[in-house]
């Protein structure tokens, strides 16, 4: 929780940059058009008060390092942790019903790539199941493996290897 | 599948959804077609003998001398082929043939570079008192003539030294562009006349580039020769491509793209450049594999999360599902005949090899040694099959369809997805490193002794080796 509290603390400004980032991740074919030079003044808006709903840094800001659950090698189990984790985000997308997100499955890289990429799906429809038994409508839900192609440890060692093995609620926008 | 049927039928209908998908394509190649062989054999007389003994062994091969003088022509011309003419290009394809045998770790041949270059009438008259002088036991000659329509001839002869007497001879028509092919032909003309096994040089394979760091790879769907010449990107990097698969007839390229945000196997149509989804659904599909025919392929697809394996026409219709366990079952790969598939589950809590029948009856597990079965293929001998072997690092292996003689045969951190070269006598798959995740082709041959990586631009995984070419 801290680390998303001080993430409250800049996240104002760069919310929009944030969403962005999250936006283009998602979508690597299209890059945002390039920047114009012009004359008008930007338009002074009102102060923000922090991300919007709908965003994915709204969503972290509100449930934490919930927003991913992590597996052991080889399974796909919702364990009491990943129970808290997913508990936490039902309550979120309760609230705000509005709401649509994806869950993407990852994998560690000591696996082979089909059978991955086969496990990153069981991986996000064991935490999109667990969340449809928490309430949350199945419709809102869309799922993606990825297996073992992006991973967010780089190095090769058990400690990367299980930051890779996840499933991580992503909103997009 | 109903998808590509009605796409014929209403094709103006279709035409966005298609263009939406094509955005990661780049421009259509055209394939060589057919190989014309020519009747250069005057004599029209088979060579008889020449081979005294048998082929137990690669090993036993690697001290048998060829040598491999420039082809000769019979009159220097331009040819649309290279920049200098028909008698610079004679050399080249000695270099081809010379590099084609002495990759494979199979002869000790010595190429145009070191050899004195015979005249055009000695192609078929050797001049044997200089080449025994040269401690060479075999010996290829060959020519190239430039015809008037721009197409070239490729003459290709083996000679024994020691016997004085020609063991095969054989001539190619090609479009300039192919000379390449002609030079394997003859690579193949020699290693099948010398081994008695069949020709796997005039192949090509399919495979993944790889560029970019780890957390943020490109991964492009990439063409190739045998040897890494004719290189081609097919897809422009802004969708992961993954796992592609020729066509028996290298008309069509199945592989797995991202480009509409999932994972799903489509047939690319390599001469119009235009793909479809292999079958209409909004599940994710995975795996693509062809049947040795062509007639049908297998891929695999995952439905609330169960991923199970499906077979259909590749004219479309109707999907048959095969497996039906609650656990992953994924892959497969037909034996040569078609009545069988070898694939993967983890229906007994761990990555193991399985076979049944085509109809997906009979499934029974055939792997019992230590250590996980991975992306099984089937030799297309039919005697053998290839596995990523996992037990603490990932390895290629080899066993009998019967999961019996089971052998390792590479030793890196982590060797993956075998695929075999058309004869069954060789294994390319790819290997990554530890830690930086660069990864690389290599092959190596049924002994395990003769291991080499395959030249690529970058990066390089999931190698895929077509079928010899007509």
């Amino acid at each position: 929780m801290t680390i998303s509290l001080s993430k409250v603390a800049t996240a104002t400004l760069v919310t929009s940059a944030l969403a962005l980032g999250a936006c283009s991740k998602k979508a690597p074919e299209e890059l945002p058009p390039a920047p114009t030079t012009s004359t008008t003044t930007p338009t002074p808006t009102a102060a923000p008060t922090g991300p919007t709903v709908g965003t994915q840094s709204h969503f972290e800001q509100a449930v934490g390092s919930s927003t991913v659950i992590y597996f052991d090698t080889d399974r796909y189990n919702i364990d009491t942790t990943d129970a808290t984790a997913l508990q936490a985000q039902a309550q979120y997308f309760a609230r705000y019903p509005q709401l649509t997100f994806t869950i993407e499955g990852h994998t560690d890289e000591r696996g082979t790539r089909e059978y991955n990429l086969a496990l990153g799906e069981r991986r996000a429809n064991s935490a999109k199941n667990y969340l449809v038994s928490l309430g949350v409508d199945t419709n809102r839900i869309r799922t993606v493996s990825y297996g073992k192609e992006r991973p967010v440890a780089l190095a090769s060692n058990a400690a990367a290897w299980a930051q890779n093995r996840r499933a991580a609620s992503i909103i997009i926008n | 599948m109903k998808f590509s049927v009605l796409a014929l039928a209403l094709p103006l209908l279709f035409a966005a959804p298609l263009a939406a998908q094509n955005q990661d394509l780049g421009e259509p190649v055209g394939d060589g077609g057919e190989v014309e062989t020519t009747g250069v054999d005057p004599s029209n007389e088979e060579a008889e003998g020449g081979l005294t003994f048998t082929v137990t062994d690669e090993s036993d091969w690697e001290d048998l001398g060829i040598a491999i003088p420039a082809f000769a022509t019979d009159r220097d011309r331009a040819t649309p082929a290279n920049s200098s003419g028909t008698a610079a290009l004679g050399r080249e394809i000695a270099r081809v043939i010379t590099a084609n045998l002495q990759n494979n770790g199979l002869f000790k041949p010595t190429g145009p570079d070191s050899l004195p270059s015979p005249d055009f009438p000695q192609i078929t008259a050797p001049s044997w008192s200089s080449w025994s002088g040269r401690g060479a036991e075999m010996l290829v000659h060959g020519y190239v003539r430039a015809r008037s329509d721009d197409r070239l001839v490729v003459g290709c002869y083996l000679y024994d030294v020691a016997l004085q007497d020609e063991l095969i001879r054989e001539g190619w028509v090609v479009p300039p562009a192919d000379w390449r092919r002609a030079a394997h032909k003859c690579s193949d003309l020699i290693y099948a006349r010398l081994t008695g096994e069949d020709p796997f040089f005039d192949s090509r394979i399919a495979y993944i580039a790889e560029t970019g760091p780890k957390d943020a790879r490109v991964k492009r769907l990439a063409v190739m020769d045998s040897d890494g010449a004719n290189h081609r990107f097919l897809t422009l990097g802004s969708a992961t491509a993954l796992t592609p698969r020729y066509s028996p007839d290298y008309s069509k390229i199945m592989y797995l793209s991202y480009v509409d945000g999932n994972p799903r196997i489509y047939v690319y149509d390599i001469g119009s450049g235009s793909q479809t989804l292999v079958t209409q659904n909004a599940n994710p599909t995975l795996a693509p594999r062809w049947s040795p025919d062509g007639q049908h392929i297998l891929y695999s697809m995952a439905v609330a999360g169960n991923t199970d394996i499906y077979r259909v026409p590749v004219t479309g219709g109707q999907s048959t599902r095969l497996t039906d366990t609650p656990g992953i079952d994924i892959g497969g790969s037909y034996s040569p005949d078609g009545s069988k598939i070898v694939f993967e589950s983890d229906r007994s809590g761990e990555q193991q090899c399985y076979v049944m029948n085509a109809d997906g009856t009979n499934q029974r597990r055939i792997s019992f040694f230590g250590g996980r079965c991975a992306t099984p293929e089937w030799s297309p001998r039919g005697d053998q099959i290839a596995f990523t072997r996992i037990a603490g690092d990932f390895n290629i292996g080899v066993m009998t369809p019967a999961g019996g003689g089971m052998r390792i045969l590479t030793d890196g951190w982590q060797d993956e997805a075998p695929t075999w070269a058309p004869n069954g006598r060789i294994i390319q798959f790819f290997r990554t490193t530890r830690n930086a995740g660069r990864s690389s082709l290599w092959q190596v041959d049924l002994t395990g002794r003769n291991e080499r990586r395959l030249p690529t631009p970058v990066d390089a995984s999931d190698p895929a080796w077509g079928p010899i070419r007509p």
